[in-house]
């Protein structure tokens, strides 16, 4: 045993190169382009905890969810789970056995089923590539019990994906992801292609799961209030960096990072409580030239000479919890 | 006398005959929208918001067609105006905006060209008071050195940039009534509210109604005066913003805003509706709602609830009824 967060990512990178065509960029006379989707990004996920990710598009939250899994190697850092690193050479077998354990939910349930495939074979697809089962009926019945728990009909299986609706092809997806037996989920962005009805139905359905079974989420989603709803503690994300991260009561009683108070102020009033909101100017920079220092100085009111030299490290903002932390240099100074 | 309502739906149906039998996809649909008002009309996806707007401004595609009912403008009937006419109609007196910017700017043409032609073609002005126009529209939009960005091409804006730019478009011929149709749904969060409190602002001091239709209830919590809440092609419920959302009479409303997490509200688990919106083959008989209501009782099987009104709303729900009581004993 070791004291050890199930999940633990450190100092997790990633940069991709979009330049031209090497001949293209000699006759055009052009440098070569990096675009940092994702840096030095640090958080741990307890088991049975719920992690979430939030930020707008562009952030590098999907960046983040692709390396956590094991789809996307990281060009910086590293992602241990269960004392396994995901991305070292020396763990390669170990690692093999934890891809059961580790699955993923997409942003869109239509685009991640074979529609040529019957519900039943694609949920099953998992318990085969893992032999999780000794023979065709232990299969068909697993198939059943996981089509009940995500709350459709047993006789479904012999359906196609087009034949559902949006909210049941992600109930579809979820079922496959728990297929393998999983004890990690990460989910990115799972409601957000769906209505608020169907969201609520997919949401209440995964804190049940959750609770039932046992598992850690890593909840990734530009929407605010989805995360709150979800997550016992929250990274905002901006520009590929993690900006400020909390304990979810806290974020949202008293965000400090510029970014993060901008970003509860832009969500609408929809209790109408009529509370002050303050609108920031101006849009996220392009990722490939993000300004220096700390990428919201264009943005941010509260931005002073040094913010444009250094970039702001993530530490213990003044009187927070002990798991809070910000990237500022007016918050860690004490100025706001 | 009250003022006349700048535009003004009554008992629009809107239908695609099929092989299989006509699909009734907007039914019995009435609205009035007042100068200067904005009225939202949400409802989930496929709940006929979009055919709405569309017919509103004559553009359904064939084999979609109004079958029943009519538009008014401005105290103008527009339904039944031959093309040519509705045509000058869109640009004039009706400006749009889409979720996708680029459906409503030509990406082959410099923005100022196209600002500029909409204006000439509906205002009697000079190329150069028009180009002066532009440029003020632009600036009013929020768009920074709009003298010079007046002549770069949508491409070289970025998603929240064109959506002003399509708001100046959708104002430069000072039209009577503004369709938004999820106007920023394809935008990013903090870019959301910069063009939700744009629109609101600039349609206010022009007294442009504007019909705002999206799936987003907080956009509509924080720009609408009224709500129209659409399902299964009709108006469920309709009244003031506040009322709607705060003490809905119609149990799809209620379940709705139930549904939706906010960041002010507990962590506990959302309401949930059962079931999800019938496709239009299957509309259920009596309340299109019954089957996912929990206070479904035997009359909403049988007969279709016309809207009724209760408090400073309308509601197509048997529960408003005068004679409900005794109906659910
Ligand atoms: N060309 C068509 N043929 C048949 N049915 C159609 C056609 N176009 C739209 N419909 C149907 O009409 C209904 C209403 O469509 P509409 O586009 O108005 O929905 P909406 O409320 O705008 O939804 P969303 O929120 O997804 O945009 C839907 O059930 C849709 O499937
Ligand atoms: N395969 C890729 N090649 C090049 N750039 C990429 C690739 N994947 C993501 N990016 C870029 O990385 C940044 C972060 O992307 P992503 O993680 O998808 O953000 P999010 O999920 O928060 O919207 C974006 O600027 C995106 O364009
Ligand atoms: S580091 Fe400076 S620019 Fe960045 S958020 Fe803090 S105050 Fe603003
Ligand atoms: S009419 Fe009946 S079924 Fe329809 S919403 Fe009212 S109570 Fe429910
Ligand atoms: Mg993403
Ligand atoms: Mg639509």
């Amino acid at each position: 045993m070791t004291d050890s967060p199930f999940v633990e990512v450190k100092g997790l990178s990633r940069v991709f190169d979009v330049s031209k065509p090497w001949l293209n960029r000699v006759l055009e006379q052009e440098e070569r382009k990096l675009l940092r989707a994702v840096t030095d990004v640090s958080f741990a996920i307890g088991k049975r905890e719920t992690v979430a990710l939030v930020g707008e598009s562009g952030s590098g939250k999907s960046t983040v969810a692709k390396m956590v899994v094991g789809l996307l190697p990281p060009t910086g850092g590293s992602v241990t789970i269960d004392g396994v690193d995901m991305w070292s050479i020396a763990d390669a077998e170990k690692r093999q056995a934890l891809r059961r354990r580790i699955q993923m939910i997409f942003q869109d349930p239509y685009a991640s089923l074979n529609p040529r495939w019957r519900v039943g074979s694609i949920i099953a697809d998992p318990i085969r590539t893992f032999g999780l089962a000794k023979d065709r009926a232990e299969i068909e019945h697993e198939v059943g019990e996981l089509l009940r728990l995500v709350g459709l009909d047993p006789a479904d299986a012999s359906k196609y994906p087009h034949e559902f609706s949006g909210g049941q092809r992600q109930r579809i997806c979820i079922a496959r992801a728990l297929s393998s037996k999983p004890e990690f989920l990460v989910a990115d962005e799972p409601t957000s292609a769906l209505d608020v009805s169907v969201q609520a139905q997919i949401l209440n359905l995964m804190r049940e799961l959750q609770d039932r079974l046992g598992l850690t989420y890593l909840f990734i989603s530009h929407n605010l209030a989805v995360v709150r709803h979800m997550a016992a503690r929250i990274g905002v994300m901006y520009l590929g960096r993690v900006v400020e991260i909390a304990p979810t009561q806290e974020l949202f009683s008293a965000p400090r990072h510029p970014y993060a108070r901008m970003l509860l102020d832009a969500v609408p009033d929809l209790a109408m409580t009529g509370r002050p909101r303050k609108m920031v100017e101006g849009e996220i920079p392009n990722p490939i030239s993000p300004p220096p220092g700390c990428a919201f100085n264009p943005r941010c009111p509260a931005v002073m000479d040094r913010c444009r030299r250094e970039v702001p490290e993530l530490e213990a903002a003044p009187k927070a919890s002990a798991t809070q932390a910000t990237a500022c240099h007016a918050v860690a100074e004490g100025r706001i | 006398m009250p003022e006349t309502p700048a535009l003004s739906v009554r008992n629009l149906r809107v239908e695609f005959p099929t092989r299989r039998g006509t699909l009734v996809a907007v039914d019995d649909v009435s609205f009035d929208i007042a100068p200067g008002e904005v009225l939202g009309i949400v409802g989930e996806s496929g709940a006929g918001k979009s055919l709405t707007g569309t017919a509103i401004i004559g553009l359904l595609e064939p084999p979609g067609r109004v079958a029943g009912g009519e538009i008014v403008l401005n105290g103008q009937r527009i339904d039944n105006l031959p093309r040519e006419a509705m045509r000058h109609i869109r640009g004039k007196r009706i400006g749009m905006v889409f979720q996708d910017p680029l459906t409503s700017l030509n990406p082959l043409y410099r923005v100022g060209e196209q600002i500029i032609e909409t204006i000439r073609a509906h205002l009697p002005m000079s190329e150069r008071e028009a180009r002066a126009r532009a440029i003020e529209l632009l600036i009013e939009v929020g768009i920074q050195g709009a003298e010079r960005r007046i002549d770069g091409y949508p491409h070289e804006f970025s998603g929240g940039m064109r959506q002003r730019v399509v708001l100046a478009l959708a104002l430069c011929a000072e039209p009577d009534l503004i369709i938004a149709d999820e106007p920023t749904t394809a935008l990013d969060v903090s870019i959301q509210a910069q063009i939700i409190q744009l629109l609101k602002r600039l349609c206010q001091e022009r007294g442009t109604a504007v019909m705002l239709i999206t799936h987003d209830m907080g956009v509509i919590a924080e720009t609408a005066n009224r709500v129209a809440v659409m399902y299964a092609g009709r108006i469920a419920e309709i009244g003031p913003v506040r009322e709607v959302i705060k003490s809905a009479h119609h149990p799809y409303t209620r379940g709705l805003m139930g549904s939706i997490p906010s960041i002010e509200g507990t962590n506990d688990r959302l309401t949930q509706i059962p079931g999800s919106m019938p496709r239009l083959t299957a509309i259920p008989k009596g309340c299109a709602f019954n089957p996912r209501c929990p206070h479904a009782f035997d009359r909403c099987r049988r007969e279709r609830p016309d809207l009724m009104p209760v408090d400073h709303s309308l509601a197509a729900c048997w529960l408003v009824a005068p004679q409900s009581a005794e109906a659910r004993s």
